[in-house]
């Protein structure tokens, strides 16, 4: 679905991403972590095809991106992206606008069929009740929402997030990324975020890259990825990891800089 | 149909119809005052009356350069907020007003109207508006991008050179050529040329056809650019072509009725507050809204203090800023363009 590979880009001769080869297959969940700094908005806007390819490749369903149109792009892969919306727009207006990349240059009005679907996924992602609110008039996750609903109106192949649970609190972010979840089982909806919470990215994930300074440092499955010293390596912190007692899946503990003294102590 | 196309289908049709009774205000009052039954037995006794002059010559091509005029300023002003996602845009920011001031001053200062012709004039002026468009885009691409928050600092700068420039001019100039270069930066809708006001006519109205075709673009980069991107708009291409477009119309106007300020700033507002931010219905509104606001404002200059006239810049700045600023304090309006 997603194959990467050998691919670099980055910004002038400041920062660059090197070496990143990674493939998703059809229907997966993925997520990039890593620090600030690690790569991970770069990696993003290089897939989006916000920054040119230096090298390698990215090619989504065999085609590469950089042979596609704006429009045939826009098609398969649709970006949710974590700005909040400043623009007076309706929302049912706003996510009319994911029909945008197939409709031709002379299309002036919505076909029925561009506001079927557009209903079909503003109720999926329970907005549809809000759709003649203004976009700045709504709340950080509801625009979170209508930013889904208008991304999957785009009928993409991949989804991409960026840190889609930043600024929410934790009830926000388990609807958001639970939706997430049914639309990637539901709709066999490949999936690739971003995201800084590693107990989110290991409880929802099933795949995950871990970057560091510019590269991979780890790829794999939540298990693989989330061990202590991997994240030890990467982060420069101290942590424990466990496993979620319900869902078995990983989890990262973190430890204050006084428990670690204490804990030094007593073992001195 | 779509409930879109009628409300859509109603608004424009309620603007047309502002546009009539402003056309047949124009027509009516003045010195001479015509009423409005008599026009078609007017117009059909055909030339010789003093009537039939005043309606042929001097009312009707004003109130076909009010519609080109403001139409094309509202639209550039409409266009180039859109694309700058900045309010306080208009055509005249970008240097274009300024450019095209320094041309006719120059024209003026070397007598040229008077040793190559009238049109000379307006062909500084035009000549003028387009350096400053080319310069303004050339700086601001580099490797094939353009970067739009530097376009609008460069256009801002140029602005300040040929306003530097103009009163240098100015300063070492006759009082005569002073006066000239004045009143036409003040500009007016009395332009004796017939083809020149048909040209620019044509013009605004291409314009307004041309611009359509960027509709998908211009609604896509309310969200911002990267987002546009993302919704398949090739925006580097479409901004280039946006703003040429939007510089000419503006650079057309100027040329022929001088500097006429506030129209492409306030009216693209004022009919947001109405229509609604979506440019399909923005873009015709705001180049009728343009075109009915001139022709009053062109109105209110010729009987305000008869039978003198006003200069239409100083009328469009008064009545175009105070409205703004009681729309302004009453709605619930947040300086937001998109």
């Amino acid at each position: 679905m997603l194959d990467i590979q050998n691919y670099s880009c980055g910004y002038g001769s400041e920062f660059n991403l090197s070496g990143i080869d990674f493939t998703l297959s059809e229907g997966c969940f993925a997520g990039i972590i890593g620090p600030n700094g690690s790569g991970k908005t770069t990696l993003f806007r290089g897939i989006s095809s916000e920054l040119s390819t230096r090298k390698g490749s990215i090619k989504v369903n065999e085609k590469d991106l950089q042979s596609l149109s704006f429009n045939e792009r826009a098609r398969n892969i649709a970006v949710v992206s974590q700005t909040i919306e400043s623009a007076y727009i309706k929302l049912e207006d706003y996510v009319l606008m994911g029909r945008l990349p197939y409709q031709g240059r002379f299309t002036f009005f919505e076909t029925e069929k561009d506001i079927e679907i557009a209903e079909k996924y503003m109720r999926l992602t329970n907005v549809w009740h809000l759709k003649d609110k203004l976009m700045t008039e709504m709340s950080g996750g509801e625009q979170q929402l209508a930013a889904i609903a208008r991304a999957l109106t785009q009928e993409p192949k991949l989804l991409l997030l960026d840190e889609p649970t930043a600024h929410l609190d934790i009830a926000h972010q388990v609807q958001v990324l639970n939706l997430i979840q049914k639309l990637n089982k539901d709709l066999k909806l490949t999936v690739l975020m971003n995201i800084h919470d590693l107990n989110l990215a290991g409880e929802y994930c099933d795949y995950l890259i871990m970057l560091k300074k510019g590269k991979i440092h780890s790829k794999g499955t939540p298990e693989e990825v989330l061990n202590y010293q991997y994240i030890e390596d990467v982060y420069d912190t101290v942590v424990v990891t466990d496993k979620n007692p319900v869902s078995k899946k990983p989890t990262v503990f973190l430890v204050s800089g006084r428990v670690m003294d204490e804990t030094k102590k007593l073992k001195g | 149909m779509s409930t879109k196309a009628i409300h859509w289908g109603i608004t424009t049709a309620i603007l047309l119809f502002c546009l009539l009774v402003a056309i047949g205000i124009s027509l009516t009052i003045g010195e001479l005052k015509v009423s409005l039954f008599d026009i078609p037995d007017i117009l059909r006794q055909g030339q010789g009356s003093i009537e039939h002059t005043i309606m042929v010559n001097i009312r009707l091509p004003r109130v076909i350069l009010g519609i080109a005029v403001g139409g094309a300023l509202s639209l550039s002003g409409v266009i180039l907020q859109g694309v700058y996602r900045n309010p306080l845009v208009e055509p005249f920011t970008l240097g274009i007003s300024g450019g095209a001031a320094l041309g006719v001053a120059f024209a003026i200062v070397l007598g040229l109207q008077f040793s190559m012709g009238s049109f000379m004039l307006p062909l500084m002026g035009f000549a003028g508006a387009l350096s400053t468009i080319i310069i303004v885009y050339f700086v601001s691409i580099k490797q094939g991008r353009i970067r739009i928050q530097n376009m609008l600092l460069i256009g801002v700068m140029i602005s300040f050179v040929a306003s530097s420039v103009m009163m240098l001019l100015m300063s070492i100039t006759t009082s005569e050529n002073l006066h000239g270069i004045v009143f036409w930066i003040m500009g007016s809708l009395d332009e004796p040329k017939q083809s020149l006001i048909w040209m620019n006519l044509i013009v605004s109205l291409v314009g307004l056809v041309l611009t359509y075709l960027f509709v998908k673009p211009l609604n896509a980069l309310r969200l911002g650019e990267e987002k546009a991107r993302h919704l398949g708009v090739n925006t580097n291409t479409s901004i280039k072509l946006m703003f040429l477009l939007a510089s000419l119309l503006a650079g057309v106007s100027v040329a022929v009725a001088g500097v006429i300020g506030f129209v492409g700033l306030v009216i693209p507002h004022l009919m947001r507050l109405i229509v609604g931010t979506d440019n399909r219905i923005l873009l015709i509104s705001s180049f009728l809204g343009g075109s009915i606001f001139l022709i009053l404002c062109d109105s209110i200059s010729r009987v305000i203090i008869l039978p003198n006239e006003l200069p239409i810049g100083v009328i469009t700045g008064i009545v175009g800023g105070l409205v703004f600023v009681l729309i302004l304090s009453r709605a619930s309006f947040k300086f937001n363009q998109s």
